[in-house]
Formats: C-alpha cells, structure tokens, sequence
C-alpha cells in the first residue's frame, strides 16, 4: 500500500474526494484553512465544486441545497465559525439531509485563540443548534484515522439521512503523519427523495424543516429518534488498550488520548495498572465499550482539553459504578504526558 | 558536514517538506561546532509546528533566535518587524526558515533589496520529500520551486533532499528517494547539496546529512 506523509487536514480533505464528496462550501478559518486549501486546489480536477462562501452562515447553507438535491458534500471550520453554521445544522437535520461536517477545534469562548482545543464536546454532541437532534459524531485521534472517519461519516450520513461531524482539534489538523487512502468511491445506494428534478416522471420531493401541525412535527421527530436508537445500537465505537487488568483507566479522545496512552505506557513501565479508554464516537457515547473498560477499574480519570465536557458522558455512562476524577488543559494548552501521569500515580494512590 | 552550506541559508519549499526540522538540524550542528548562529523564522503562514517553537531548544545550544512579534500567541497577524540588514550585520551564520509553499515565500520578496546586498554569501535551499502530495514525482517537485521563487522573486540555489515518511522512515524509505532527489536536481539544474537521514546513519546515500528529529507531537516529547 502507498504511504503518503499527509497534515490531517490535508487527509481530511482528500478523503473527502475519495468518498465522493462533489461539492465542498467553506470559509478560511485557523487552524483547518488547510481543508479548504487542498480543496480549492483539488475539488476542480475531481469534478467537483469548490466554493468560498462569503461566511459560514452560507456556507452551510449551500451545503443544505447541495444535500438536498442528492450530492455528497461537505463543510469544514474552526471553533467559532461552527457556531456560526448552528443554525444551518439544525435546518439540515430538521430537513434529514445528509451531509459532512468538519470541526478543527481551537480555544473558545469567542474568538478565543487559535492552538488546539476540545471545548466544543459539549456543542457537537449535545447542542449545536436548536430543536429536538443529534448528530453523529466521530473523534478521530490519527491523521489515518481522519481518513477512515470521514471515509465512514460520508456513508452513514447517507445511510441514516442526517449530518456528521469530525470533531478533531487543531494539533490533529495540523500535525503530519502517514496515511493509506481508499480508492476513490465510485458507487452509491441511490437517493429516491433528492430533490434533483424528475422531468415530470414522479411527484416531486419535498425537503423542509417546518411542519405546520404540531403533531406532524412531533411524528417526524419520533421517527428520527427510533432511527437514532438503531444508531446507537449499531454505531458506537471505541478503543481500549490495557483495560482488562487495569487499575486506574484514563477516559480521553482524539489528541488528548494519544498523550493519555503515552502516559499509560509510563505508568505501566513504572509498575501501576493503568488502561485507556477512548471513545471513537461521541455521539452515540460507546456506553457498553466503557462499561467493558471498567470491568475491573477501582476508578476513572477524564483527560480533556477542556474544563470538564465530556466527563458527563463517562459519569453518566458507568451510572456511578466507579468514582470519576477529571484532568484538563484548556485555553490552547496541550496537556503533557508527564502530567497525565502525575494524574495516574495520585488515583492509584487514592483507590 | 554542515560546512557545504553558505553563511546565509534561506530554507524554502513545500509546506510539510520539512523545513523546520533541517533548519534546527543546521543551525545546532553550526553552533555546536562553535560558530555564532542565527535563525530567523519567517513563517508567515502557519502558528503551529514552525522554528518559534524551539526557543528552548535554541537557547541551550546556544542559537539565536529572531521570531515574527506574535508568532506563538493567539494573534494570527502574519507581522514581520525585524530589520534584516540590522541581523546580517551582526554576522555569524544565518538561518532563515522560510513559510510553506509560494504563500510562505511572498514573505522572503518583502527583503529581496537587503538579501540582494549580500547575493555573494546567500544561498536559497529549496527542501524536497517525495512522500508528500503535490512534490511526488520530480517534475511536480521542479514546477513547484517556480512557484516560490516566483512568489519570493528570487533564485534557487540547491536541493536538499528530506525524504521522509514521518515516524515510520526507514533507510529504505530514504535509499528509495535518492533518484527522485536526483531527477528533480537533473531538471531545475541545481546541485542536490545532501539526503538528510534520520535513521541514525542507517541509510546507504551519497552526501548524507544526519539528522535529528526536533519536530515531535506533544506525545513524543
């Protein structure tokens, strides 16, 4: 297999050509302008569309029309510019539009700053945008793994009508590492409710957000959630390293887990048990997989770029079979292995 | 070994070709060597990964370091305040680590007049890594250093071949890059100066410069 040296976000976009994305609607913003670099470059020779929006808030909208009439796309941007897009999310998954969105987190509230964060674990898992939704929501923590992420994230956008999100962070974006790619994708399940023109052989399609009778709103909102329990039944997704025997298991995702299993690896090398586990998809949380790390754990430490976001997931998930205690790094900080480890030799202390 | 280079090294090319790590790789083995060396990054284009980083690293080898005024903050300015011909004025050995691809080259025009003064000494070192998209093959490699010294409105000088696949580089992965490095030396007509090896002296190359990786994810440290 071919390896290519890739920065993630150039692998995020071009494997987003590679899984058939044709049109891509973005606006630059540090630390993911990259994507839309390699795209404006790149989209062109795939026949596909490459466009800068005047903002986000078109952006995403443009990708609401391409979604609609059937096309593969997508939208990527930076902690402040996907609270911009909200709006056009929720639009999107009131419609059960498929689609693909990248989140290169940086630090936040408001504008923030520019080095990595995961602040946002809140706003793509529980709260971007208005009304009764999810979305799907896949943490890589490799530059192949991004490859792989929105590889997948194109097909069950499509298979389940509704938006994904890579929530990845600027250190991923940014970093280069080696990747394989697929080859490009060439056939696709057919989209019979496209709004794509029929030439007045069928009834046309419809795709709309507003229900004028509150109790057809709340129907189609049920069904999306009974499409939602068959997702979380069948899509969650996590890694566990040396959580069979493990102590003290560190509960982190995406860049903030490779320093958590650099800091195991100390811990175990210094005689502690230490494991990690670390979810894949955010939303749905992987609930069985933690439950299957915590198997044998006397307690759990949350390792996050961020003051504490997704430690409610990993309390809520265990239903406090274990304790839960919390280190992060947050502002643009990257937390270092030493200091995770620290973490580690206080719990094993403690528990 | 680093003695073939000139006493000003301008590193240019692609963004991921490895600038940063052969700039630092250049400057320590200078310096170590006993002689007063100065880096300059001038990358314009990227806060992340870039020779702001290595203060530290610098500092205790004793290498200057001169720094765009927001690199390592928040504020995403691409602000050039030094004064060029004030640095080279103070002599000794010059580095300059110059942004990825044409974007990052647009910064070197901005000092063409004062680099001009001193064409005798300079050097434009454009670093090449046929593992990475757009500089694969040699003719890409060659059609994109027009691209920079378009953008920066100066000459190329030499080729420093940095071939490499990030952690997972083996001699293999080096010895494979040596008649790509050669390819694209037969056709911008520039003589390939060195292969950088990072595997300790493992890879059988002509010119080889061994290399240290400085450039590591936090995880690595």
């Amino acid at each position: 297999m071919e390896r290519n040296l890739m920065k993630g976000n150039e692998a995020l976009a071009e494997a987003a050509i590679r899984a058939g994305c044709k049109c891509f609607f973005g606006y630059p913003i540090t630390p993911q302008t990259e994507v839309a670099a390699y795209l404006a470059k790149n989209m062109p020779k795939n026949g596909g569309v490459f466009l800068q929006a005047e903002s986000e808030i078109a952006a995403i909208n443009m990708v609401l029309g391409a979604a609609s009439a059937g096309v593969r796309t997508m939208t990527s941007s930076s902690s402040p510019g996907i609270s911009l897009k909200s709006e056009g999310v929720s639009y999107i998954a009131g419609c059960d539009l498929p689609c693909v969105i990248i989140n290169v987190q940086r630090g936040g509230p408001g504008l923030g700053g520019i080095q990595p964060s995961q602040s946002d674990y809140w706003q793509a898992t529980k709260a971007l945008g208005h009304g009764d939704y999810q979305l799907l929501v896949y943490a890589p923590c490799s530059v192949q793994e991004m490859v792989d992420k929105v590889t997948l994230a194109f097909d069950m956008a499509d298979k389940y009508r509704m938006p994904a999100m890579i929530l990845a962070d600027g250190l991923l974006g940014q970093m280069m590492e080696p990747v394989t790619f697929p080859e490009k994708k060439t056939e696709f399940e057919p989209k019979p409710w496209a709004t794509n023109g029929h030439g007045g052989k069928r009834d046309h399609n419809i795709t709309n957000s507003l229900y004028l009778v509150p109790e057809e709103l709340e129907n189609s909102i049920k069904s999306r959630y009974e499409r939602y329990e068959v997702i979380k039944a069948n899509l969650t997704e996590a890694e566990l390293y040396l959580t069979e025997d493990a102590d003290i298991v560190v509960a982190a995702y995406g860049a903030s887990a490779r320093v958590a299993k650099s800091a195991v690896n100390h811990a175990r090398a210094e005689g502690i048990k230490a494991g990690l586990f670390r979810p894949i998809t955010l939303w749905p949380f992987p609930v069985k997989e933690i439950n299957e790390a915590a198997k044998n754990a006397k307690a759990f430490l949350d390792v996050e770029m961020s003051m504490g976001q997704m430690i409610e997931d990993v309390k809520l998930s265990l239903n406090c079979s274990k304790p839960v205690e919390f280190f992060g790094r947050t502002g643009g900080v990257i937390p270092s292995p030493a200091e995770v480890l620290e973490q580690i030799k206080i719990l094993a202390e403690k528990y | 070994m680093s003695d073939k280079f000139g006493k000003i090294t301008i590193v240019t090319g692609h963004y991921g070709s490895g600038k940063t790590n052969f700039t630092a790789n250049l400057a320590i083995k200078a310096a170590k060597s006993g002689e007063k060396v100065t880096v300059v990054d001038l990358d314009t284009v990227n806060p992340y990964f870039r020779s702001a980083d290595f203060g530290g690293l610098f500092e205790n080898n004793g290498v200057t370091l001169i720094t765009p005024m927001y690199a390592n903050t928040n504020l995403d300015i691409p602000a050039l305040s030094f004064d060029i011909g004030g640095i080279f004025k103070e002599g000794g050995r010059i580095i300059i680590d110059v942004g990825g691809d044409d974007a990052g080259a647009y910064a070197l025009g901005r000092y063409k007049k004062e680099l001009s003064a001193y064409s005798d000494s300079l050097e434009m070192i454009y670093v090449i890594n046929m593992y990475r998209y757009l500089t694969e093959t040699p003719e890409e490699a060659a059609e994109f250093m027009l691209e920079i010294e378009s953008a920066s409105r100066m000459k190329c000088t030499g080729i420093v071949n940095n071939s490499n696949l990030g952690e997972e580089t083996t001699a293999e992965t080096v010895e494979k890059s040596v008649s790509y490095a050669e390819k694209v030396s037969a056709l911008t007509g520039l003589p390939l100066l060195c292969t950088v090896d990072t595997t300790g002296g493992q890879a059988k190359v002509p010119s080889p410069f061994e290399a240290v990786i400085y450039v590591k994810k936090p995880w690595e440290k």
